[in-house]
């Protein structure tokens, strides 16, 4: 179903100054700090568990609670800000920093004043030049302001937010191995438990680590209240969302929407958003939520963008990036293209993930050249089987993190789907192997 | 060039100010002696690990861990052409098989005249505008064979001054004022902050 459902994080998009101090000010900017330094930070922290407003990384946990899971009188806390976007297919964090800092920025000051924390890191991937000069000067502009710093608009409240960026790693990413980079180690996940950040986190301190996206929510709800925000969408996916529909689509593009209503076929097809299918070809598959996410279909279309419906379909909507496949795709190729992705981001501390990816590679690598041999099929399965035992979803996992088991979801989906077009590759691969001249297989026989 | 400038040492020292452990400043400091030779020479490193107290084997440890650090020489321009699946759907890998034609060279690898190296990399977040490519972490979206192209000829002849060499990233950098600081809050600050303390939040 298409709404009206007001853009909450994507208003300014449409304006030239969008990023600029004087343009959010003019609209509305910075008013939910003002609002929110009178209400007290208890207070604050109760319209967001309201709002029921679920992280927008890729998980899902409800932002409200999340807060609530650092343990009680223990300080300092920190806040950590994941702005290291990198999930293949996804396109919204980058698009939030770039053409509006500030809203970024407030929303790290109101979660920093909820949770109590002196001093917040806003981590942006490596790879984004713009998205570093746009908030380096929202921050310079903000400090000068007097939003951000020492007694913010002279109240008791004080942080120091600081800018810093990655290097180029996807697993940083992932909350543990973003905190490691932070603390100026190798990006490398931490064994959770004991490690859950928001006992110990940064500094092994109480660690709230929040998406861009996230946190950009959080004027719009402070200023309309968590009642109004929960007053959108489904009962388990409030607000809005930001979807990145790219592939095979007539219009690719990043379409903020009603949360939990909004279908599929509505963003896929919609004149609206992405318009159709290029060339109104048939559709093969769609990645629902990021690389990590096993396909949809056809059947899938008319699912809502709502997170429990498509869990319980045996995916997950992620990081919001829907990446459209046409009849044409070739499901080997597309299928391998994925596995390397994880095969190259591996960071090599679990042995199923760092072997195992490699190996998922280099089967599909083989397939795809026509050297295929009839056993790959079932050892591409037992090689998966053993970086997620029963390849189930939600994935079981023999790693510390996710990375590796969401190496298996492309697999496990296009082989459930186009099995026949692995056989045919491998069967092609056989034919050649025995068409072999006589003469040619006695020749180098002799060396 | 070899250790930092005094310049880069007073913006290190700033920039080390800002975490509250030293450490944590590796990545940016990194960047910056990257900004300051194009590539990460073994004596800026050496350099970062005394002004940060770690030794040298933990910076190289560091930096050995992502892409963006390059420890050889590189060209003046980065060219990454993104192949994932979303740009392989719309044509990254006939861009890169293009590019790797016309630059005469193989992903990883650097023009003769030292002016280009080539990368085949993964999602760089632009996959509504596949194909995409950077250039010194400098965007360009939905780009043909003749507008790639044209952007070659475009550094090559001084066009694209908006492009800085090789390991310039953000050419804006934070600062923040002395007065207007809140101050570094190091994992010994066990206080309740004020403003929760204020608000009769201690038991929360």
């Amino acid at each position: 179903m298409i709404t009206d459902a007001p853009r909450i994080i994507t208003s300014r998009f449409d304006r030239a100054d969008s990023h600029t101090l004087a343009g959010y000010e003019a609209t509305g900017g910075y008013q939910a700090l003002r609002k929110a330094l009178s209400m007290g930070p208890a207070a604050v922290a109760d319209e967001v568990k309201t709002a029921t407003l679920l992280g927008r990384g890729g998980a899902g946990f409800p932002a409200g609670v999340k807060w609530g899971l650092a343990p009680e009188n223990v300080w300092p806390r920190y806040l950590v800000v994941n702005g290291d976007e990198s999930e293949p297919g996804t396109y919204k964090d980058r698009l939030l920093m770039e053409r509006d800092p500030h809203q970024l920025i407030e929303g790290v000051l109101l979660a920093s004043y909820a949770i109590g924390c002196g001093q917040a890191f806003l981590y942006v991937r490596g790879e984004m030049a713009l998205a570093q000069e746009r908030i380096a000067t929202a921050l310079n502009d903000a400090y000068a302001a007097g939003y951000v710093g020492k007694n913010i608009l002279g109240s008791d409240f004080s942080v120091d937010v600081v800018l810093t960026w990655g290097a180029g790693a996807y697993i940083v990413g992932e909350e543990t191995a973003l905190i490691e980079s932070l603390e100026g180690n190798r990006g490398m996940p931490r064994l959770k438990p004991p490690f859950f950040p928001a006992a110990k986190g940064l500094y092994m301190q109480p660690t709230i680590v929040n998406n861009v996206e996230t946190l950009a929510n959080l004027p719009w709800i402070v200023t309309n209240g968590g009642e109004a925000f929960a007053a959108l969408g489904a009962e388990t996916s409030r607000g809005t969302r930001m979807f990145a529909v790219s592939g095979h689509v007539k219009n690719p593009g990043v379409f903020e929407v009603e949360y939990g209503v909004t279908t599929f076929r509505d963003l896929i097809f919609a004149p609206q958003y992405a318009g159709g299918i290029l060339g109104d070809r048939a559709l093969k598959a769609f990645i629902p939520g990021g690389a990590s996410a096993p396909w949809f279909f056809e059947e899938h279309l008319d699912l809502p963008l709502e997170k429990v419906t498509v869990d319980r379909a045996g995916s997950m909507l992620g990081s919001g990036a829907v990446v459209v496949m046409d009849e044409t795709t070739d499901a080997v190729k597309a299928c391998l293209r994925v596995v390397r992705f994880f095969a190259r981001e591996s960071c090599g501390k679990c042995t199923p993930c760092r072997e195992g990816t490699t190996w998922l590679q280099n089967i599909l690598q083989r397939i795809q050249d026509g050297y295929g041999r009839p056993t790959d099929l079932d050892l591409l399965m037992d090689v998966s089987d053993n970086i997620s035992p029963g390849i189930t979803w939600p994935p079981k996992q023999t790693t510390i993190c996710p990375l590796g088991p969401s190496a298996v979801s492309p697999i496990a989906s296009a082989m459930q789907r186009f099995r026949p077009e692995f056989e045919a590759r491998i069967a092609q691969a056989e034919e050649a192997r025995h068409s072999v001249p006589v003469n040619f297989t006695k020749a180098s026989s002799h060396g | 060039m070899a250790r930092l400038t005094n310049d880069n040492v007073e913006l290190a020292r700033e920039i080390i100010g800002r975490y509250p452990r030293p450490k944590s400043a590796l990545i940016p400091l990194l960047h910056l002696a990257q900004e300051q030779d194009g590539h990460l020479t073994d004596e800026a490193m050496a350099h970062i690990a005394e002004l940060v107290s770690v030794s040298s084997a933990e910076v190289l440890g560091t930096a050995s861990f992502y892409e963006m650090f390059k420890m050889e020489p590189v060209g003046r321009y980065m060219v990454n052409i993104c192949t994932n699946i979303s740009c392989q759907l719309r044509g990254g890998e006939e861009l890169l098989a293009h590019a790797e034609k016309t630059l005469g060279i193989r992903p990883g690898q650097t023009t003769s005249d030292g002016l280009f190296t080539l990368e085949d990399v993964e999602c760089i977040a632009a996959c509504t505008e596949a194909p995409c490519l950077q250039v010194n972490y400098r965007y360009e979206h939905r780009i043909s064979n003749e507008g790639f192209d044209q952007l070659m000829n475009d550094l090559r002849d001084g066009r694209r001054s908006d492009i800085p060499p090789h390991g310039v990233l953000a050419e804006i950098r934070q600062h923040i004022p002395a007065d207007r600081r809140a101050g570094n809050v190091t994992p010994e600050d066990t206080v309740i902050p004020v403003w929760v303390a204020a608000a009769g939040e201690g038991e929360k």
